[in-house]
Formats: structure tokens, C-alpha cells, sequence
């Protein structure tokens, strides 16, 4: 690589456009220019300097910030495109999405499915768009980092007069620097928080130059974060599952490889009442209806000690018990549980009594569990219950005659007993279900009349493992502060130096420029060194 | 415990009115330049400001007040939030003015404060208890630090206006001149919204339907002004009310197209009545307001309220908003519409400094940007939270 040497003797990297010592400018453009590009120092940039090879040519497209903005602005259009009918994950679960689309939103809702739209954040090209930021993030980061912080390590105090009279607040004035006016323009600096330095008559007073690194930090942040957004396919980095579990289960805890399990003590679901609650809420309860309060299950965790022996039974060991609500899961290991849904009233068992249909006379109770059925209930004296078949989700009759169940729900349950009488000793059908008895075999002289129900409520838990957070949280910590870095101080310079009988003053920030000229102003108003003008007023 | 919540809204009001006199007084003091180097504030506009501070006093008053009587911060409905919203443009004026001195800056930041607030009280404002989700004391923290980085960055937008008002040459009709139009419009269609609502209301205007929803089931709906347009297969309940004039299918929401419809309507009327009786363009009307201040330090203003606002927005929007998210609903990312519509400001404001940084987009363009980026933020508190459903629909 080549290198470039100015006439102060400063040896510059190949590419350099303004001297990183003296501030002379090396190339014939910035010999012409007004006022000297100040945004990276006229440092030298690889993406500036070469543009031959493949790699070249890459780098230099990423390097862009015009590259950059339009991946921005894609990125950003193509988000809203997803919110204007709800993502595939937010529609009813029941019904699927090749049909959902159409059938609520018409052809717009057909072709938004046809496009992809309804899971556009997953789609290829949107994962291709996040990437493609992530990798113009590095290379646009350091395309300018280190040359911009090569040439503000390297300049010098007394810049070259043409660095000064091309800078956008600039004075000159025939005269000579007066060292005691010098030395109180100094202190009044200094104590402005600026860092002086005096070399060969001149002065450069700077301030805040870590807030130039600020867009960087932020970057650096940024790709941390979507690292650690990249490493939740990494097996093992991240849980995601739901749990439905009925009152008084306890079920294994998915995610856990069969250490945890966890048990349902009971689900609560609470209103606002008036009476109850604050008086100031009443006109909103009124007007509203019902408005929820909680959400909670009573959980107990445990711990399955036999789980390390193969073919060993479960041998529970309580972790913890917990009251797990809506903001507040219950936490393990890294593990987090948390209330996501419910389903209130769930049947549990069924009683019927087995009645003589002339007399009413009943002849014993029997208690269906719709989760654990007898294949037959006794009833003493003779007389007892066959169970034939068993319908949870009972949905009609074939052609056949055949009852059927659409699903293993016991949504709408539905039984064929045969009753064993000491007067019908070969038995006889009934169909039985909630508040119905059918005789679908001929008529019969007792029935299997429906007297109750037992219902449970069933929570639906989330189980969340995400191991990427705390990477995650880093990105995001490091991405704040250099944000804040970059946006809360600003790196202002002034240099005042004499050069052959003429004073030279010119100032530089990266921004706010009234705060500098404000400073400037304060600084040299009682003293005969010229105020530099703003040469870039309207 | 109810007579908090009365001097709460009665503080509220005086606020509203303090902010009016304010607007008042920031006018008699536009003939002074606003700049630091040359004169210092005017009387008037040093009432002005003083007025503001008062005002925001009594508005934070409010705040407190409404916090103890509710037991929870209050933003957590539209009316709440709007509201606070609006006391945070006013909150980021006062210290964009304590840094620039600049009264010009009020005369529009004030309105449109008022505005934003008239518009909160268009919404049902009596207190409401905390649905699950939002027990948590990261309601505060979030919501409060993203309004107030949306209130920040909205000074941005008034900063452009005014540069706007001030340099489009009015003299001639130009795609600017419409576009500015096309800004002031949108203006006084909310403006028309205020006074719509708030005449039927006045009026106990109520019409009852019976509707088959999206569903498909039967569901009943009120209608709060006259029905221009009905819900699907409706059926007018209320005796001598107006008939719907077009019905519409079940999954556009009938009531809120009907008030869509009616701020349209109203703001073409009251727009064309301005133009009518002063032969001006709105915009020029407002011009003579703003002569006297320098395009320099309005661009300054309005790239440093960017400056603030960013991270402000970014803390408050994203980082404390997914924070929340992994504790309340499981994951710190959802594409939930909110969400989304707050990336997007965040990904638009990031595009905005780059423009600026590198692509040298002062002046005019940064205006322009400026006024995009709040319509996207008003966008995200007005549209998703009302138009497109999700999981922040708390009005």
C-alpha cells in the first residue's frame, strides 16, 4: 500500500485527503472545495480509495451510508406491509390460514395470503433485508472508524492556514497574537471543559472528542444484538412451549428433558366488582361490563429425582410453590413459567342415575370420570352399568347408526350404556347425554337419567427458556450508551494560531453550531482576537 | 378518594386554558427575533413563558393527582395517554426554550398541544381499573419514556413546520405549497373532529344498530353521530335517528369509518371556509407569523429535538417496551402491529440522521422528514391503536 507524504513531513495512508497532521489537503478535488468535508476528517477510507477487486466492490457497496438508507427504508416499508392485516400468529388458531384470509378480508385478504404477507416477518427476504443491515453496520463502521481515529490522534496544534481558511467559522485579521491575551483566552477555555494545547504559538482547544465515537459504540451494540437474535436457532438456546394443564394434573415440564414437573393447584380468574373494589373505578366497571383482574395459578414445581435412572418412576421432590399471575412468572434455573391462557369450566365426570322410567324410582348413582372410564359400574342387588361406548366430542350418527366424536374433547360427551336389571337380566341400550336419554335400540323400561356435572378450569402455561437475553441485554446497554454518546455532547474545536504577521481563528463542531458560535463568542468577545464569521449563512 | 379525581380533571382543565393564554401571549411577542446574540425576550414573551410553566405545573398536577386517586400512573388508556402526550410536547418546548429562546416556537408548539389534548378528551376519561397485563410497574416506566420521547421528537416536526411556513414560497402554486396544505389540512380535520364530537355529545346524540360483526354472531353498536355510514346488516334500533346511507361489509369497523368520515367531511368545510373568507392559502396566512426568526436556528432546533428525542424514544419505545414484553408476554418480540409501528419511527428518525450526516439533508428536506416522522408517530398512537387490532388496543 501506498503512502502519501505531505510537505510537513507527515507521512499519511494512501488515500488521505486532508494532511492528518497539518490539515493541508492532498488531493486536487480538495484543493478546489470552499470549505474543507469535515464529516471523517478527510481521512482516508478504503471504500474512497479502492475499487478493483471483488472484495473492493463489496465493501465499497456496503460501505455506503446511501446503501445503508435504502436497506433502512426497505426494511421499514416492508414492516408496515406486514400490519395491515394481523400476522398468521395472531389469527384464530382454529382456523387455517390458506381459508382464514379470504374468507374475512375478501380477494385483498386471498391475495395478501398469496403473497406471503401474512408471515412476512419469517419470510426470507425480510431475514435477507435484517442481514443485510448487519453487514453494513460492520463494514460501514469500519470503513471510517479507524481512519477517523488515525487523523484525530495525529493533528496537530498549529494547523496549516489553508485547513483554517477552509473551515465554516473562520477570521483572520493582520496583527500579531498578544501571549497574555493568550493565556486568558486559555483559562477561559479551559474552563469551559475544553482541553488546550499550545505548540509553536498556537492553540487548539478541543472538547468532547468521545462523542465521535458514539455512532460507532451504537453499532458495535447493534450487531451484538442481532447476534444474539441469530443465536436462538442454536439448539439449546431457546424454549418455547405451552402447557395446558387442568386443575389438580400434574404434568411434566416441557423444555426440561422430564426434570421438572408441575402441578396445577387451581386456576383463579377475578373480576372487578364495585363494592369491592375502589369506588373511582364504578363508572368505568358500569360502562365497560366486566373488566378482568387477575389471572392466576397456583402452581406447585417439582423436581424428578428418579429422572437420571431409565425405566425408574417419577419420584417427586418439591421445588417451589408459587402463585403464577399475568407479569409475573414463576422462575427456575433459567426457565421462566408463565400465565398465558385459560379455559374456564372444563367437564370433568358425569353422574347419572339408573331410573325406572314409570316409577321414577331410582336404583343407584354412577359417576363417569371423562378422563378414566370403568368398563362397568355395579350398582348391588343386581343391577349395574355397562358403559358400550363413550363419545367425548359427540358430533351425530353415521348412516350406519354409529355415534361419533369429532374429537378426544370432552366437549359435548355422550355415552351408550347398557343398564343390567334384575327384571332386563340380557341388559338395555340407552344413549345417554347432558340432559337427553335416547332409546336407539327400542324402547326400554329404565333409562340412565343425567343428574350433574363436574367441571375444572384448565390453564394454559408458557414455558420460556431464552438464553440469548443476556446477550441481547449487552447489545441493547452498549447500543444506549452510544447513542447517548453521540447524541448528548459535541466535539467542538477551535484553533487560533499567527502565521506571518495575520491571526487565523476558526472554529469546528459536528453539530449545534449556535452552542459553538455561543461558546466562541463568550470566549473572545473582550479580547482583540478576531470572532470567526459563519461562512455558511443563509 | 372521587373528590381527587375531581380536582385532578379540574387541574387538567386549567392547564388547557393556561396554554390557550400562553398561545396568546407567545403572539404579541413574534415581533422580537429570538435569538440569543441579539435582543433578549420581549414582556410579552416572557408572560408567555411564564404562563407555560404554570400551566405545565397545573398539568403535572393533574398527573399526580390522577395517579393517587387511580392507584396506577395514567396512561393506561388513550385519553391518559394522548393527554400525557400532549403535556410532553409542551414539557420539550419549555426546554428547547430555555436553550434557544426562541417564542415563535411556542406560538405553534402550544396549539398543537392543545390540540393533542382536546383530542385525548374526545375519548371516555373516567378512570379504569388495570386489566392483568398491565400490573406492572413497567406501565409507567415505559409509556411515560416513550411519550416523552415522542413529545421531544415532536418538536422536531414544529420546528419543520415553521421552517416550512417560512420559506415555502407562497407566491405561486407548487407541489410544495399543496403538500403544506395537505399538513394544515390534516389539521383542521382533527380540529373538525373536536368540534363534531363534541356537538353531538353536547346534543346527547345516540343511535342504536343490531349488526352481524366479523364473526359472523349478532352484536349491538352505538353510534355517537349520525350514521353516514352503517355497520353490516344493520339495523337501526333508535327511533328518528338517520338512516345509514351506505352499509358496509363486516370487516371494516362502521363506527370508526363513520367518524373517519365525518373529521373528512368537517375539515373539508372548515378548510374551504378559511380559503373562502381569507383568499389565502393556510399556510400563508400563517407566514407574516414566523418572518423575523433566522431558517438557520429552526433547522438547529429541529435537528437537536431529534437529538434529544432519539434516544429517548428508543429507551422508552423499544428497550423498555421489550423488557416489559418478555416479563408480561413471554417474549421481548411479537411483530404485534404497536410494536412494529415503533420500529418503524425508530427506523425512520435513524434514516433521518443519516440523511442529515451524510447525505448533508439540512434545511427544507429535514423539514420535510421532520413532519413524516411525526405523522408516523401520530399514525402509530391514532390508527393502530383504533384501526388496526392488536394487543396495545387498550381505548
Amino acid at each position: 500500500m501506498g503512502k502519501v507524504k505531505c510537505e510537513c513531513g507527515h507521512v499519511n495512508p494512501n488515500g488521505t485527503i486532508l494532511c492528518e497532521s497539518c490539515g493541508r489537503a492532498l488531493t486536487e478535488e480538495a484543493r478546489q472545495e470552499k470549505l474543507v468535508d469535515m464529516r471523517y476528517e478527510g481521512s482516508a477510507r478504503r471504500s474512497q480509495t479502492y475499487n478493483k477487486t471483488i472484495i473492493d466492490k463489496v465493501w465499497n457497496f456496503f460501505s455506503s451510508v446511501k446503501v445503508g438508507i435504502w436497506i433502512i427504508v426497505l426494511l421499514l416499508v416492508a414492516a408496515s406491509f406486514g400490519t395491515i392485516l394481523p400476522q398468521e400468529f395472531y389469527i384464530p388458531s382454529n382456523m387455517p390460514a390458506e381459508t382464514y384470509y379470504e374468507d374475512v378480508y375478501g380477494t385483498f385478504g386471498k391475495l395478501y395470503y398469496m403473497i406471503g404477507f401474512h408471515d412476512l416477518y419469517n419470510s426470507v427476504w425480510f431475514s435477507a433485508l435484517i442481514a443485510a443491515l448487519g453487514v453494513s453496520l460492520v463494514i460501514a463502521s469500519l470503513d471510517r472508524v479507524i481512519p477517523l481515529y488515525r487523523a484525530l490522534k495525529n493533528q496537530r496544534v498549529d494547523r496549516h492556514e489553508s485547513f483554517m481558511k477552509k473551515q465554516r467559522l473562520f477570521a483572520e485579521q493582520s496583527g500579531t497574537l498578544n501571549a497574555s491575551e493568550l493565556e486568558n483566552v486559555k483559562a477561559e477555555l479551559i474552563k469551559k471543559r475544553y482541553k488546550v494545547r499550545m505548540e509553536n504559538g498556537a492553540l487548539l482547544a478541543e472538547k468532547n472528542r468521545f462523542t465521535r465515537w458514539g455512532p460507532y459504540v451504537n453499532h458495535v451494540g447493534l450487531i451484538i444484538f442481532l447476534l444474539g437474535a441469530l443465536l436462538r436457532s442454536v439448539p439449546g438456546m431457546y424454549i418455547d412451549e405451552l402447557l395446558w394443564i387442568r386443575e389438580g394434573e400434574t404434568l411434566q415440564v416441557p423444555g426440561t428433558d422430564g426434570t421438572y414437573y408441575v402441578k396445577n393447584n387451581g386456576f383463579t380468574l377475578e373480576n372487578y366488582e364495585e363494592g369491592e373494589d375502589p369506588e373511582v373505578f364504578d363508572e368505568a366497571i358500569n360502562r365497560v361490563g366486566t373488566v378482568a383482574k387477575n389471572y392466576q395459578t397456583d402452581a406447585v414445581l417439582y423436581r424428578d429425582e428418579n429422572n437420571e435412572l431409565p425405566g425408574a418412576k417419577p419420584e417427586l421432590t418439591e421445588v417451589q410453590s408459587d402463585a403464577i399471575q399475568v407479569n409475573q412468572p414463576m422462575k427456575f434455573d433459567s426457565f421462566a413459567i408463565y400465565q398465558t391462557s385459560f379455559r374456564q369450566d372444563e367437564m370433568k365426570a358425569m353422574h347419572f342415575a339408573l331410573t325406572n322410567k314409570a316409577t321414577g324410582e331410582e336404583y343407584g348413582e354412577i359417576t363417569v370420570d371423562l378422563f378414566d372410564q370403568q368398563k362397568s359400574y355395579e350398582l348391588g342387588n343386581g343391577y349395574k352399568v355397562e358403559l358400550l361406548g363413550y363419545y367425548p366430542d359427540f358430533d351425530g350418527f353415521t348412516e350406519a347408526g354409529e355415534p361419533t366424536s369429532k374429537s378426544p374433547l370432552p366437549n359435548n360427551p355422550a355415552f351408550l350404556f347398557n343398564m343390567v336389571t334384575p327384571e332386563t337380566p340380557e341388559g338395555e341400550v340407552s344413549f345417554a347425554q347432558i340432559r337427553n336419554t335416547m332409546e336407539p335400540l327400542g324402547e326400554t323400561v329404565y333409562k340412565m337419567a343425567f343428574k350433574s356435572l363436574d367441571t375444572r378450569d384448565v390453564s394454559a402455561l408458557t414455558i420460556r427458556k431464552d438464553l440469548t437475553l443476556p446477550i441481547l441485554a449487552i447489545g441493547g446497554i452498549i447500543f444506549m450508551i452510544g447513542v447517548v454518546q453521540g447524541s448528548y455532547w459535541n466535539h467542538r474545536r477551535l484553533w487560533i494560531r499567527e502565521k506571518n504577521g495575520q491571526v487565523y481563528v476558526a472554529g469546528h463542531t459536528n453539530k449545534n453550531w449556535h452552542g459553538l458560535k455561543r461558546e466562541i463568542h463568550a470566549v473572545l468577545k473582550e479580547t482583540s482576537i478576531p470572532e470567526p464569521e459563519d461562512r455558511q449563512k443563509e | 378518594m372521587s373528590n381527587l379525581a375531581g380536582v385532578s380533571s379540574t387541574l387538567l382543565e386549567a392547564s388547557f386554558f393556561l396554554y390557550l393564554a400562553a398561545t396568546i401571549l407567545f403572539g404579541g411577542s413574534i415581533r422580537q427575533k429570538g435569538l440569543r446574540d441579539g435582543e433578549g425576550l420581549n414582556r410579552w414573551g416572557k408572560l408567555g413563558i411564564i404562563v407555560t410553566v404554570i400551566g405545565f405545573a397545573a398539568q403535572l398536577g393533574y398527573f399526580f393527582t390522577r395517579w393517587a386517586a387511580a392507584g396506577h400512573a395514567p396512561v393506561s388508556n388513550l385519553f391518559e395517554f394522548t393527554t400525557f402526550f400532549g403535556m410532553m410536547i409542551v414539557g420539550a418546548f419549555i426546554l428547547i426554550f430555555f436553550i434557544y429562546k426562541t417564542a415563535v416556537l411556542g406560538l405553534f408548539a402550544l396549539p398543537i398541544a392543545i390540540i393533542i389534548i382536546a383530542y385525548a378528551s374526545m375519548f371516555p376519561s373516567e378512570i379504569s381499573p388495570l386489566i392483568p397485563a398491565l400490573q406492572s410497574h413497567w406501565l409507567a416506566i415505559h409509556v411515560t419514556t416513550a411519550a416523552a420521547g415522542q413529545g421531544i421528537l415532536g418538536i422536531s416536526f414544529i420546528a419543520g413546520l415553521i421552517y416550512l411556513v417560512k420559506n415555502i414560497d407562497q407566491s405561486v402554486s407548487t407541489k410544495k405549497t399543496k403538500w403544506l396544505e395537505a399538513v394544515m389540512f390534516f389539521i383542521v380535520s382533527v380540529i373538525a373532529f373536536i368540534l363534531i364530537t363534541t356537538g353531538f355529545a353536547a346534543a346527547d346524540y345516540k343511535a342504536e344498530f343490531d349488526y352481524v360483526n366479523k364473526e359472523g354472531a349478532a352484536a349491538n353498536l352505538e353510534f355517537t353521530v349520525p350514521a353516514l355510514v352503517g355497520p353490516n346488516e344493520g339495523s337501526l334500533l333508535t327511533e328518528g335517528k338517520m338512516e345509514p346511507l351506505a352499509e358496509m361489509p363486516a370487516f371494516i369497523n362502521a363506527k370508526k369509518l363513520n367518524t373517519v368520515l365525518w373529521s373528512l367531511i368537517g375539515g373539508v368545510v372548515l378548510y374551504v371556509l378559511i380559503r373562502l373568507v381569507t383568499r389565502k392559502r393556510v399556510a400563508a396566512l400563517l407566514q407574516p407569523l414566523v418572518q423575523k426568526i433566522s431558517s438557520d436556528l429552526l433547522d438547529e432546533i429541529g435537528y437537536r429535538a431529534v437529538l434529544i428525542g432519539f434516544p429517548v424514544f428508543t429507551l422508552g419505545a423499544l428497550i423498555f417496551a421489550m423488557i416489559w414484553a418478555q416479563i408480561a408476554w413471554t417474549r421481548f418480540w411479537g411483530w404485534d402491529p404497536k410494536e412494529v409501528w415503533a420500529l418503524i419511527t425508530f427506523l425512520f428518525y435513524v434514516a433521518f440522521l443519516h440523511l442529515r450526516l451524510s447525505k448533508g439533508w439540512h434545511g427544507e428536506k429535514s423539514a420535510w422528514l421532520a413532519v413524516v416522522g411525526f405523522g408516523i408517530i401520530m399514525f402509530n398512537l391514532v390508527a393502530v391503536n383504533l384501526v388496526i387490532a392488536g394487543l396495545h388496543s387498550y381505548a
